[in-house]
């Protein structure tokens, strides 16, 4: 066990504060609020375009403390490991986790690893816990206050990309695409934001999608939310996939992707800001926060209809029908 | 049943045809069809095509349409 | 995308309305029987584009939703024997069956896959030889002969752990079934994929003989609009008939290879649609030429046979006869993440539909 630590996580990991090797790292002191956030991942393929489990990992974490307002700084990482697992792809993730690590500018800090027995665990799990600080004239970003008809709807770019991605990899259906998981850091993306302008809300559309995200503010907050269905950042790809297995963009996780909600008058700001960015060139304003039904999202079509967009109780599930 | 979508026959192998939906590539069957070549339109339903697109009629019926828009009030 | 795009244009679909609006005088029922259909008109808002007069019902269209309680138990016997793999199209896993779901079986440790095509079985059971792979066959006729296929390339490439379970069923039987139980309708929105296949002469007997319009659609809002539009011109004038508007894919004799590998591997019987009944001649079952694929032949397996649930109305609601809300499970007992009957168990389906819409 020591060895694999050494030789495969310090090794990739190393800073002096991790170096110590102690129980709990301790974090020089900061003079604002602490944001402290938990994940875990257990996803299926490990490996799949456009990442693995351990870019995955760092930028899940990375990102709740981010789309809360959040400076991200410092991550545990924790591993538990079948036994059997192979070492040449333990390696790769672990490479990935400190490349994207470095990439958001986030130390990993301390960490964990148990090997179980085969059977116990399926392949490899992942939990990062993650610390960042947060600034007072933040605070109410991950609290959907003060948000009022007029306000605008914002994403950085296409969606459906990462859950189709992995979709696809996962299993047996043999479509040829060149579609890649979204997966990446969005702090320094947000941080440029929050310099340059107000915002009232953001959060990350993961599992259950944009749709998930949307019916959780409205459920939450009450607001009635429109969005226009043209305006919807998709790929071809994406689009042409969700066609043939009968899904829905709206509800596929994204994990490169912010929601931001702003004042109208806040819009080109924050757009100007995003096309600076390689993972916001494609972002778009897809909705408003409306007086009519409140509580509820809806979404207009390209003749003006509307239909009620809700969340799905399970996975979205290929349909022949 | 019913959810099928136009693919683009790119080459023809046998029983089965490469076919293309927008840049998505697929291997469909074609145990149920004959005839089929490069540039055809088959609908793809279950990975089996099930049926050709005729691209006389679909222009046809979309200029019945455009014919009636014309007249349209507003 | 090509031969979709055009077939969503907004101008398009607005004057189809327009026209509407100008030549329908009459109150027209008119029922889709097709969970595309029911999907289209839901998710590009058709029906608020309609005139008053027109109105559109759903009926037992989606071969998922009407699988009976007893497939489904059926099919979760297969997944329990050792060294079975399920392999299933995505809509049924979390079809209920009388107390669990291949779903949730498979979240407890069943191998249960889910798959885009028939061939992906043949070809996992072609690489598990010592594995038993079922397939549990589900569709209409649009469906079907892809299973048909597949079991013949499954005996000429002697693939013999690959297994059927066949729950296909066939339309025109249940259309005429509903119309001779009295449902009040003026025309049908007929599925284009499956006329596809079968070709128009499957309907002639509802115009002729009940005086109903039959309209062969495609499942593009633009070709729903002008079915409806084609179905109220026959109705304003007095004139129902079988026509085809999905023209860029029906071919009225429909297709020939298609036909003749139903004949092939299939026979008609007997079947049961969940919340409809016994339905004769609705059903499809393999052969007995092809019946060493056949899995309810090749696997003694005895499913004690359920009764539809106490209250649920499926079948009058699938026939129009009554709604949702009248229904003492809705949204109760039955909500779309535990669904009791067919109307729930599809996203789209008429009580799924009402829940979302629900105050």
């Amino acid at each position: 066990m020591h060895d694999l630590i050494e030789s495969v996580f310090i090794k990739h990991f190393s800073n002096n504060i991790l170096d110590n090797q102690n129980d709990a790292a301790i974090i020089p002191s900061a003079s604002a609020d602490i944001a402290f956030t938990t994940d875990s991942f257990v996803i299926d393929p490990l490996f799949f375009p456009g990442g693995n489990i351990g870019k995955l990992a760092v930028c899940g974490t990375v990102n709740d403390l981010a789309v809360s307002g959040a400076e991200p700084l410092y991550l545990s990482v924790s591993f538990i490991i079948e036994e059997g697992f192979r070492i040449d792809e333990l390696e790769k993730i672990a490479e990935s986790i400190a490349s994207e690590a470095q990439k958001a500018g986030v130390s990993i800090v301390t960490g964990d690893t148990k090997v179980v027995n085969r059977g116990k665990c399926d392949k490899l799990f992942i939990n990062t816990s993650g610390i960042g600080s947060i600034r007072k004239e933040n605070l109410h970003i991950s609290k959907a206050i003060n948000i009022i008809p007029g306000d605008i709807i914002i994403i950085n770019g296409m969606i459906g990309d990462h859950g189709m991605a992995v979709m696809n990899a996962r299993e047996s259906f043999n479509f040829n695409m060149p579609l890649e998981s979204d997966c990446t850091s969005l702090n320094h993306l947000i941080s440029a934001i929050l310099n340059r302008s107000p915002v009232k809300f953001m959060r990350d559309p993961t599992r259950g999608g944009v749709a998930a995200v949307l019916n959780e503010l409205s459920g939450k907050t009450g607001i009635g939310i429109e969005i226009d269905e043209p305006a919807l950042p998709v790929s071809k790809s994406v689009k042409a996939i969700c066609e043939i297995l009968g899904l829905d963009p709206l509800h596929v996780a994204n994990e490169g992707k912010v929601l931001i909600v702003a004042s109208e008058d806040c819009a080109k700001d924050i757009l100007e800001v995003m096309k600076n960015y390689e993972y916001g060139k494609d972002c778009a304003i897809i909705g408003r926060v409306v007086s009519d039904h409140p509580g509820r999202v809806v979404l207009r079509n390209n003749t003006g209809g509307g239909r009620i967009l809700d969340t799905l109780s399970g996975d979205q599930l290929p349909r022949i029908c | 049943m019913c959810l099928a979508i136009p693919a683009k026959v790119i080459s023809v192998d046998g029983a089965s045809a490469k076919v293309s939906i927008e840049d998505i590539e697929y291997t469909a069957s074609l145990l149920l069809l004959d005839d089929v070549k490069p540039g055809d339109f088959i609908m793809l339903h279950a990975g089996f095509g099930i049926e050709k697109v005729d691209p006389v009629r679909a222009a046809e019926t979309l200029e019945l349409l455009n014919e009636m828009k014309k007249y349209r009030t507003h | 995308m090509k031969y979709v795009d055009e077939y969503r244009k907004r101008d398009l679909i607005l004057s189809i309305a327009e026209k509407l609006k100008t030549i329908s005088k009459k109150e027209i029922v008119l029922m889709e029987v097709c969970g595309g259909h029911t999907m289209a008109i839901h998710r590009f808002g058709l029906n608020s584009l309609l005139p008053e007069n027109i109105h559109l019902i759903s009926g037992p269209g989606c071969p998922v939703c009407v699988s009976s309680q007893h497939f489904i138990d059926l099919a979760l016997a297969f997944s329990r024997i050792p060294g079975v793999i399920i392999t299933t199209y995505g809509d049924l896993i979390r079809v209920p069956g009388s107390s669990t779901s291949l779903e949730k079986e498979r979240a407890a440790g069943s191998d249960i896959r889910i798959i885009y095509s028939v061939l992906e079985a043949v070809e996992i059971a072609r690489q598990n030889p010592g594995k038993k792979i079922i397939f549990p066959g589900i569709g209409f006729e649009t469906t079907a002969p892809a299973t048909g296929a597949a079991i013949i390339k499954a005996r000429l490439e002697n693939v013999s752990n690959f297994f059927v379970l066949s729950a296909h069923k066939v339309m025109p039987p249940v259309m005429k079934a509903l119309v001779e139980d009295g449902v009040k309708i003026n025309g049908f929105i007929a599925p284009g994929h499956v006329t596809a296949i079968t070709g128009i002469s499957a309907y002639n007997d509802l115009a002729s003989l009940y005086s109903l319009g039959v309209v062969a659609t495609g499942f593009e809002p633009v070709d729903i609009m002008q079915a409806v539009l084609m179905l109220v011109s026959q109705i304003e004038s007095g004139t129902p008939k079988v026509e085809v508007q999905y023209r860029r894919v029906i071919n009225n004799d429909g297709n020939r290879i298609a036909q003749k590998i139903l004949r092939e591997v299939f026979d008609y019987r007997d079947d049961l649609w969940r919340g409809l009944g016994m339905i004769p001649g609705s059903g499809l079952r393999i052969t007995d030429e092809f019946s060493s694929f056949d899995a309810e032949k090749q696997f003694s397996i005895e499913v004690p046979r359920s009764t539809e649930p106490k209250g649920c109305i499926c079948g009058e609601i699938l026939r129009g006869l009554k709604t949702p809300v009248e229904c003492s499970l809705f949204a109760n007992k039955c909500i779309p993440s535990d669904p009791v009957g067919a109307c729930m168990v599809s996203g789209e389906g008429t009580c799924a539909t009402y829940y979302k819409y629900r105050s």
